[in-house]
């Protein structure tokens, strides 16, 4: 802890212990998704999982990892990157440190509207993305104005507006179980938010958001930077903050649907792998942003790989561990911070 | 004419009026405090000069070209506000913080930071005597010094004028006049317009070329300090009974006594 603290006193230093943070998550990250390909009802070596991606050899293994874990592995990093990206920004533009996509209603926005599809239109499936996008968007627009009072919007009622919202989207996902109770048993692992039989369309669903998402935030980050200085300083500056607010809304609800609609509601990723990022490498979004990505991989990618090993055959939802990680994680930033 | 005019301004916040037709011009150059009651409109008229405000009729002019035609960019590099109680993010470091200011140089794309940044950033910080600070970090610093953090990040932007909302408050006697003595420091230096928003009457007296009172939503009067203090002024205006007397260090000083009856 004295190392650390000395280190960041020191501007070069401060620089390379970032990169060296960052460094130490990419590792974290390639051995989450190395032992999500690993391990399950068979394990498979490394050099199986080499020759299988390089199409080197066709055994059982090579079908298992290829047609299995490969795609259930890139869909649980993807949404990691996507939700831990979706947080960073909400808590920079909602100035909470508390926004997360599922607390503050923006996953049970898309989470409704992709309930809504799923039920009720249960043809119009490739619709789910840019459905649960429009969803989550309206439950942030929602979030704002309820929040929004003598021209500016305060942390603490973003947080109450937010679980109004939340509870209130909560409830329309509810009555939709009910009234199409046959056919809710998808619905139902996805509301926990689980990767169970995640396969390549889902991969195909998920990854151009990825992309773009990944580089907008990047592009955003040093007007993320200015944002969290506080309205008045940063129009002083001459950021368009009103502008800037909503693109970057919009973007982390395009993040945390495109997640929700292939994985359902996993929540936490997005509170605790900002946070965590934070705590190790500051809050300086040219380098809080690529550290969640990489971190969100990672905690997901392992946490998937632990919940359908540990209690083998029976396979938990990956929502499941998160929310025993990320519960007492979100006292844990109660007591510090608000 | 050249320095800062404003024309005509009303401000209306929810149907109410903060401000009544202000006309008033800050000469170039110089350092022109604006004092008044509490909610006379004093942070008002500073934040619709900075073009923080939307909610106003009338015109900004800076050297006769109205000041909200400027891209934003561009207007923060002609115009720096320091606003009141500003809070940082918990771990940033003063350089770090004074860099910010730069953003208005830097385009989308190109966020690199080039020389201009690097001296403009070093020189500020120098300035504001916080060279021995700037790797601490600004949540660490005494209030006095993050104050100068922020007068710091300000400098950064290397603007024509400096607005600055009650620099002084919450700080102690000596950081107090730190503060003031930096800021007459960088006027002299640099010509710097500065209009600053003042509570302490000794200090508008002390530290400004001018001085401009508001009450009651319109401009009370304005001129130089001595013209302006005076008994009557204090006794209208705050509604307080005052002696106005010459001290031994040859500074004259506002002694409130009592409230008007």
């Amino acid at each position: 802890m004295d190392l650390l603290e000395k280190y960041k006193n020191y501007k070069e230093h401060k620089i390379k212990w970032r990169i060296l943070v960052l460094m130490v998550f990419a590792v974290l990250a390639f051995l989450g998704c190395v032992v999500s390909l690993m391990k399950g009802s068979v394990d498979v070596s490394y050099t199986e999982i080499v020759q299988a991606i390089s199409g080197q050899s066709a055994g059982m293994n090579t079908q298992i990892i290829n047609n299995i874990r490969l795609p259930r592995t890139i869909v649980a990093a993807l949404v990691g990157v996507n939700l831990s990206l979706s947080g960073a920004i909400l808590q920079a533009v909602m100035k909470n440190p508390l926004a997360d996509p599922h607390i503050i209603g923006i996953s049970s926005g898309a989470g409704l509207a992709g309930i809504f599809v799923m039920l009720v239109l249960p043809d119009m499936e490739v619709l789910i993305t840019p459905i649960a996008f429009i969803g989550a968007m309206l439950a942030a627009i929602g979030i704002y104005l309820l929040a929004w009072k003598n021209g500016g919007i305060r942390p603490v009622r973003i947080i109450l507006a937010g679980v109004a919202v939340s509870a209130f989207l909560g409830a329309g996902i509810s009555a939709l179980l009910i009234f199409y109770s046959d056919r809710v048993h998808g619905a139902l692992m996805w509301m926990i938010g689980g990767l169970s039989a995640r396969s390549w369309p889902h991969v195909e669903i998920i990854y151009p958001y990825t992309i773009a998402g990944v580089f907008l935030a990047l592009l955003g980050a040093r007007h993320l930077n200015i944002l969290q200085l506080g309205d008045e300083i940063a129009k002083g500056l001459g950021l368009r903050v009103e502008f800037t607010r909503i693109a970057m809304t919009a973007l982390a609800a395009m993040l945390a649907a495109s997640a929700v609609s292939v994985v359902g509601l996993l929540g936490f990723v997005g509170l605790i792998v900002p946070h965590a990022t934070r705590l190790l490498i500051g809050s300086d979004y040219r380098y809080l942003l690529p550290g969640s990505a990489l971190l969100g991989m990672a905690v997901v990618t392992f946490s998937d790989t632990f919940a359908r090993t540990m209690f083998a055959p029976t396979e938990l939802p990956v929502g499941i561990i998160m929310a025993i990680l990320g519960a007492p994680f979100f006292l844990f930033l109660l007591r510090r911070e608000i | 004419m050249a320095g800062l005019e404003v024309k005509n301004l009303t401000v209306e916040i929810t149907h109410r009026e903060i401000l009544k037709n202000i006309n008033i011009s800050f000469a170039e150059g110089k350092r022109t405090a604006i004092i008044g009651p509490n909610g006379s409109g004093k942070s008002t008229l500073l934040k619709v000069i900075a073009g923080l405000n939307p909610h106003h009729t009338g015109d900004v002019l800076l050297n006769g070209q109205n000041l909200y035609h400027f891209g934003k960019k561009k207007l923060a590099q002609k115009l720096a506000i320091l606003p009141q109680g500003s809070k940082t993010p918990l771990d940033l470091t003063v350089a770090e913080l004074v860099d910010y200011g730069r953003f208005p140089y830097r385009s989308w794309l190109h966020g690199s930071c080039t020389k201009e940044d690097h001296e403009a950033v070093c020189c500020a910080i120098e300035q504001t005597k916080l060279t021995p600070l700037r790797d601490r970090q600004v949540a660490t610093l005494s209030g006095g010094e993050r104050q100068r953090a922020w007068i710091a990040m300000a400098l950064a932007q290397q603007p024509e004028i400096l607005l600055l909302d009650e620099p002084t408050t919450y700080l102690d006697i000596a950081h107090q006049l730190e503060v003031m003595q930096i800021i007459t420091e960088l006027n002299r230096a640099y010509k710097m317009t500065v209009i600053m928003v003042l509570h302490d009457l000794n200090h508008a007296r002390q530290y400004a070329d001018e001085i401009a009172v508001i009450r009651d939503r319109n401009i009370f009067a304005k001129g130089a300090p001595s013209q302006v203090l005076s008994v009557s002024m204090l006794a209208e205006v705050f509604g307080v009974r005052a002696d106005v007397f010459t001290n031994r260090s040859g500074l004259s000083v506002l002694s409130p006594i009592a409230l008007v009856k």
